[in-house]
């Protein structure tokens, strides 16, 4: 018991600044709680889903080497999951005016988190079936069939009426408006991925991305490992799924097209494929941009009737700055680096060395 | 059931068939030969197929240009487009990661999309009608439209072109050789941008006569029509064995036959007739790894 609490006591001191970073988050977190209004709630809970979702698709295509296009389609999962388990038995025969819920899911409900966590399974049940048959091929048929798969998915839901009321989608899903949810969730996920990223589980998927011969030759199964970062990364998609339901209070299949995927595809192209950190500052960077570039859509940008400015335009500058980002940034924000403490003051030690060189070699001008 | 009635419809829905993998394989030639050299998935060849319907669209419709000035214009924008996304998106890349060459093309992908939505509206544009090409004729109790005689002619047409440019002509013999060895072929003064340029064209031209016969057997234009056809296009080449121009051919009509026979056999499952594509690939992956001419390939070290 004594040495447990000695380890405890070591951790904390050797990782004090961290707790304490941890601990103003939360509070920060419990603040804005309180004080935001609806948009802004809308928005952060938006960050704090899109970071779940982007962090598990760098999982597979940043750590792990792997390329997959499935985000949608997994969150689609995930997403309908909670939708057919936590809408009110009786409000069901309301949503299903076309076609009745089949019966044997009709008087099903389950408590949110329930539902949650099984759209996570489901999820990661469909990734193995995808998965078996690609995972053990070299090259890019994963994300063509993963992409393949997310098209699916939305045929598939929009044709079965009695499950997922088809083209209707499902309306009067409970909301969560706390931002305990789905900032929570995404703790526990980003806390989840940096303790696998540095267990031996975690070395393996980077031996598998860095190089797959190497890494078989040394007992790296290859099969599993991606198979394992995949099931991982499908489970936390459908949770981030399943979250995106609940915070929309509606689904259709319409939402889940696969240019959804591309947007986490920004992400962590943007924040670096392979760093946790940088994935979590684009999603909060991206999501909140999208916003705040809206104004592109509206005629009447800048108060004159400018042409160019008409819905669209936000998409086209969103894309042109994934290619940007692609040709000239190559490694994002982050590369494979993580924001730690040492990171941050060895930043501030270049900065600084730069401009005191500046300095010195101004002065040294000016002495001439 | 009439016998005699049943074999005509199945006369008639293997012409469709054959019509519609045709189309296909002529898509799908433009992704085997982009993978051939640059080991390279072009998500962007679906939306230069897109783009090109847009060309012809707006020469028709727009410009009113008659219908051959606007047709060869097409084909020579489109050859330009894919060259030229080759060279602005994709050659800065040729040392970097495959997996940022495959986000380019994605990018690209997205970029035209968003682009094509932006400047042409989300909303679909009727193509112009070709009545001489729609007006079923009646041939001993088939109803055919013209068109779908004359796609399967065109496409077999420019296939026997292709095969003889590949096989025949010194920018077909280059192009094999930097398929089968890039660096070597680098080394033997083969002036490797040139050769990838030309295949981009290549590949693009075909699209943009794909992107015609679509347009006059479906007669709708609209940003994200090449997203479909460009994935089952690409699963076309899989299925035959990605890099292989003949394999492409074979998996075009493959997916073609089966997609309109099981709608024609199983009315009830037209709601999934895209997913027959996916279902596909995932068994032919499991079975046949490299497609079905595909050469089977040992990675070195």
């Amino acid at each position: 018991m004594k040495n447990t609490q000695n380890s405890l006591g070591a951790y904390l001191k050797k990782h004090w600044k961290t707790v304490v970073f941890l601990v103003l988050v939360l509070i920060g977190i419990g603040i804005a709680d309180q004080f935001v209004n609806s948009f802004m709630r809308r928005l952060l809970n938006l960050s704090a889903i899109y970071t779940i979702v982007a962090l598990s698709m760098n999982l597979v295509n940043g750590f792990t080497g792997q390329f997959s296009l499935g985000q949608a389609g997994f969150m689609a999962i995930g997403a309908y999951t909670v939708a057919i388990f936590t809408v009110p038995v009786g409000l069901r025969s309301t949503i299903f005016y076309l076609a009745p819920m089949a019966p044997l899911l009709a008087n099903i409900q389950l408590p949110f988190v329930v539902a949650l966590i099984l759209g996570g399974f489901l999820s990661a049940g469909v990734a193995f079936l995808i998965g078996s048959p690609c995972l053990r091929l070299r090259g890019d048929y994963l994300a063509i069939a993963t992409l393949g798969f997310s098209e699916i998915i939305r045929i598939i839901f929009t044709n079965t009426q009695t499950i997922t009321n088809g083209a209707l989608g499902i309306k009067s899903i409970p909301t969560i408006s706390s931002l305990w949810w789905t900032f929570g969730i995404a703790l526990i996920v980003i806390i989840a991925c940096f303790l696998l990223i540095n267990s031996s589980y975690g070395r393996a998927f980077k031996s598998v991305r860095e190089d797959e011969i190497a890494a078989e030759a040394m007992g790296v199964s290859l099969f599993k490992t991606k198979m394992t970062s995949f099931l991982i990364s499908a489970f936390f998609t459908g949770i981030g799924g399943g979250l995106y339901a609940a915070l929309l209070g509606t689904v259709d299949p319409k939402q889940f097209y696969f240019t959804l995927t591309y947007n986490f595809l920004l992400i962590i192209v943007l924040g670096g494929m392979g760093s946790i950190s940088g994935t979590i500052i684009a999603s909060f960077v991206v999501t909140l941009g999208q916003e705040a570039l809206r104004f592109l859509d509206e005629p009447m940008a800048f108060g004159l009737d400018l042409p160019i400015f008409r819905p669209g335009l936000r998409m086209v500058v969103f894309s042109f700055l994934l290619m940007v980002v692609v040709l000239f940034y190559r490694k994002g924000l982050m590369g494979t680096n993580e924001l730690t403490w040492n990171f941050i003051a060895n930043k501030y030690r270049s900065i600084k060395s730069r401009f005191t060189k500046k300095a010195a070699s101004a002065q040294g001008g000016d002495s001439k | 059931m009439v016998v005699g009635m049943t074999l005509s419809t199945f006369l008639q829905q293997l012409i469709n068939g054959l019509s519609l993998g045709s189309l296909y394989a002529l898509i799908a030639i433009g992704y085997t030969m982009v993978y051939g050299i640059l080991k390279l998935i072009n998500f962007a060849h679906g939306d230069i197929f897109m783009m090109a319907a847009y060309f012809a669209y707006f020469g028709i419709s727009v410009f009113f240009l008659p219908w051959y000035v606007t047709f060869i214009i097409t084909i020579l924008l489109t050859m330009l487009l894919g060259a030229g996304i080759e060279r602005m998106a994709y050659r800065p890349l040729r040392e970097a990661p495959k997996t940022s060459l495959l986000i380019s093309a994605i990018g690209v992908s997205f970029l035209l999309e968003n682009l094509a939505t932006y400047l042409f509206s989300g909303k679909p544009q009727a193509f112009p009608e070709f009545p001489v090409m729609t007006t079923p004729i009646f041939v001993g109790g088939l109803s055919i439209q013209p068109v779908s005689i004359v796609i399967p002619i065109v496409a077999f047409f420019l296939m026997t072109v292709l095969l003889f440019i590949i096989n025949k002509t010194k920018v077909g013999m280059a192009m094999r050789a930097v398929s089968v060895d890039y660096d070597t072929a680098k080394l033997m003064g083969i002036k490797i941008d040139n050769v990838i340029s030309s295949t981009f064209a290549i590949g693009s031209g075909l699209a943009a006569v794909g992107a015609l016969l679509w347009c006059m057997k479906y007669p709708s234009v609209l940003p994200l029509m090449g997203v479909v056809p460009g994935l089952k296009c690409f699963i076309a080449a899989v299925i035959g064995g990605i890099g292989n121009v003949k394999g492409a051919v074979l998996g075009g009509l493959i997916l073609g036959f089966s997609e309109v026979l099981m709608v024609a056999f199983f009315p009830s499952l037209t709601g999934y007739r895209d997913a027959v594509a996916f279902i596909i690939l995932i068994i032919i992956l499991l079975f046949l790894p490299n497609g079905i001419l595909g050469k089977k390939q040992v990675e070195k070290v």
